[in-house]
């Protein structure tokens, strides 16, 4: 099963190499990672989808909270949460099929984010699977180029993944 | 004031008591031995990087205390790995100080750099790159407290050469702190009433000890545990010592070469507790057939061991010694009569046994030594034959007595071990256990042993081959010994001894090895005794690779089949 996984850590030099260091060593999968600051000084985020059983998950998730610079992990897979990944398109654009392309932009409510003779950059937002889509229905114009951010995700309501750790901080 | 970096770091290394350190010195730790030369700390001279490594570990089994070890960059470094990766496996406290090119030099393939930190990473429980002096007090502080609490384990600070000489102002921070590491010590009480129940349940429970009660320092209450509850003890390698070896509930060592009465007794059981040991491959024999009949109890300090390797009823995370300690009130005194009387068959009929027809035989030397120590001394082994011999004969009566490598089994280990217990344990007798092959992987630190006045005594079971991977060719391989024997081109021990300065003995006869071994004993000097024994001696029970425990194969039953 695929899982998303909220890893809180210490912003520290070589960190992500312990991570991903740890996945490869121990035969984990690692479908997506992506890591960045959060609203707490000196500490990350990452998310990470790993597609494991339940066994594989319980290791992966104590074998990172052994990891002295990892503060806090949360399976966020069977929260209610949202999820979304953010990718750059170069979409082969000429005068003819302009029109056609800013169509499909539109619906996805995806943005142009630069142009050119030949080509534009689109920039499209959301879930995997619109992403995907996305994808898909551009192909035929030829994609030239196509970077992916990977997951970022955040659970639903009030409550914050980081609360108890922005607690102790504050203490 | 204004001090060094390489200054604040052996401040810090003193705040932390720290006596001694075994060490090499190099290029990128030049300002730091210079600081080294004037400070209170005793600095133990090996003569490889390994062997400092190693000695650090060996220091750290025999006192408790975290062992310390320093090495230059590159080469230095990298020379410390199978220390590291050695004490790693086995949970021991090592802290590992390695010189490190400048920081501006970093990076550039220069002259002895090597990228240390990223080597390490997955063979310590933490690491550093100090890049800034000022960060000195607080990681060393850091590294100490990570290496020494919670499941212990080697901790290495790369340290460049130009934050060695930058000028700080050390200011030691009163405590540490890490907001991702906090190790549960206290066990879940729910879970700890649990476990009394079950063993108030358990008609034939047995105690599976490993390495974990021994740094915890838990013997005291396994020893109570086991004798208010009537529980039958098997120990792991690691384990040997946490439980007196000579008490009549012991069932001596299981798995791969453990006693037939510890392997039955664990197929057998309907409780299975295990205390501070991680069901490893060499105990557990085929997984699926470990302990079926049994309820299974883990404690351990790292939940990451719980549920690893086998499926657990009643986990219980936290240190040994408080669990146990919360655990003991809550049990009452039990009798197990039968399983008790079945045990004691088991004892009587599977005693660990060896051939006696009038030839040298290494179980004989091992046998020799435990009756002249009366485990009144510290005994490391080297790995292989030597170490299966030692483990299954000795009887260790208490804890850190008994130091041997066991996760990463690294040949050469056990004579640097010995000069760190050594120099840990001045006037305790160490003997290291060691085989021709393993004793010549650090043989370079019989002058460190002669130059420092550490009279350590090898006792060298040379059976001119790598004797442990030659059986498996005998049983496993129809006999075809590829690459294994050594007799061709061993050194004469005696000679080689001598050319140290320390002594040689060779002992070729099964009546001259106690006055040998007591002659040894006696000499204020390092020794090393040449015992050649049968060269193709086995070492039995065995479980064959992959094989159940139940299903041991023993001497007898292959010279009935004809293949010995």
């Amino acid at each position: 099963m695929r899982h998303t996984l909220a890893v809180l850590v210490q912003n520290r030099a070589g960190v992500l190499a312990r991570i991903s260091g740890l996945f490869s060593r121990r035969g984990f999968n690692i479908e997506s990672i992506t890591v960045g600051r959060t609203e707490l000084p000196g500490l990350s985020r990452m998310t990470i989808v790993s597609e494991a059983d339940d066994a594989t998950l319980e290791q992966i998730t104590k074998q990172l909270n052994k990891l002295i610079e990892v503060v806090k992990v949360s399976d966020i897979t069977a929260d209610d949460f949202v999820d979304r990944e953010l990718a750059l398109l170069k979409v082969s654009a000429d005068a003819r099929n302009r029109s056609e392309i800013l169509q499909v932009v539109e619906i996805f409510r995806g943005k142009i984010v630069d142009v050119s003779e030949k080509a534009m950059i689109i920039e499209v937002t959301g879930d995997e699977e619109k992403i995907d889509a996305f994808v898909q229905l551009t192909r035929p114009y030829g994609i030239k180029e196509l970077v992916r951010t990977g997951k970022v995700a955040m659970v639903r309501g009030a409550k914050s993944t980081s609360e108890d750790v922005a607690q102790a901080a504050s203490k | 004031m204004k001090t060094t970096g390489a200054a604040a770091l052996i401040e810090a290394l003193l705040n932390q008591d720290v006596e001694v350190v075994f060490g090499y010195p190099g290029g990128a730790v030049l300002p730091l031995y210079d600081i080294l030369l004037d400070s209170p700390i005793r600095h133990i001279l090996t003569r490889h990087e390994q062997g400092a490594a190693h000695a650090a570990d060996g220091y750290a089994r025999a006192t408790g205390k975290p062992g310390i070890c320093i090495a230059t960059s590159g080469p230095g470094a990298t020379n410390l790995v199978t220390g590291l990766a050695n004490a790693y496996m086995d949970s021991i406290p090592i802290i590992a100080i390695t010189g490190q090119v400048a920081t501006d030099m970093i990076g550039r393939d220069s002259f002895q750099e090597a990228d240390i930190t990223g080597i390490t990473m997955p063979i310590t429980k933490h690491n550093y790159l100090v890049k800034d002096a000022k960060d000195i007090p607080r990681i060393v502080k850091e590294a100490f407290h990570i290496a020494t609490t919670g499941r212990p384990g080697p901790v290495l600070i790369d340290f460049p050469k130009d934050v060695s000489t930058a000028q700080t102002k050390p200011s030691h921070p009163e405590k540490v702190e890490l907001p991702g590491y906090k190790p549960t010590y206290d066990g879940h009480i729910m879970q700890i009433q649990r476990v009394a129940k079950a063993i108030q349940h358990a008609s034939r429970p047995v105690l599976y000890v490993g390495g974990g009660v021994i740094s915890s320092g838990a013997s005291e209450e396994i020893l109570k545990l086991a004798e208010i509850c009537d529980i039958p003890v098997t120990t792991t390698l690691m384990g040997l010592g946490a439980f007196p070896a000579t008490h009549p509930l012991s069932l001596g060592m299981l798995g791969m070469h453990g006693t037939k009465p510890a392997n039955y007794a664990v197929c057998e059981c309907d409780l299975l507790i295990a205390v501070g040991a991680r069901f490893d491959d060499r105990v557990t024999g085929k997984i699926d057939s470990f302990a079926t009949k049994a309820k299974i109890v883990h404690i351990d300090i790292d939940p990451a061991e719980i549920g690893k390797n086998v499926r657990v009823d009643i986990p219980v995370v936290g240190d040994a010694k408080r669990v146990l300690g919360a655990l003991l009130p809550l049990v009452k005194k039990k009798s197990h009569d039968e399983w008790r009387e079945q045990v004691e068959r088991w004892k009587a009929q599977f005693p660990i046994e060896y051939i006696k027809d009038g030839r040298l035989r290494p179980q004989m030397v091992v046998e020799a030594i435990a009756e002249l120590t009366q485990g009144n001394a510290i005994i490391t082994t080297e790995v292989g034959q030597n170490q299966m011999w030692a483990a299954q004969i000795l009887k260790p009566v208490r804890p850190r007595t008994f130091i041997s490598s066991g996760g990463l089994g690294t040949m050469g280990f056990g004579f640097p071990a010995a000069i760190g217990a050594q120099v840990g344990c001045p006037d305790m007798l160490v003997i290291d256990i060691a085989g021709d092959g393993s004793f010549q992987m650090n043989i370079q630190e019989l002058a460190t042993a002669v130059g420092h006045h550490l009279p350590v005594k090898v006792a060298i079971l040379n059976n001119g081959y790598l004797g442990m991977v030659r059986q498996w060719q005998e049983l496993f391989y129809g006999g075809r010994y590829s690459y294994t024997s050594l007799a061709n081109a061993n050194p004469d021990f005696v000679k080689l001894a001598e050319a140290y300065g320390a002594v040689g003995m060779r002992v070729t006869e099964p009546d001259e090895v106690k006055d040998a071994l007591r002659e040894a004993f006696k000499l204020d000097q390092v020794v090393v005794l040449d015992f050649r024994v049968e060269p193709e001696e086995n070492v039995f029970p065995m479980v064959p690779p992959g094989g159940t425990l139940d299903n041991m194969l023993v001497g007898s039953q292959l010279r009935e089949e004809g293949k010995q």
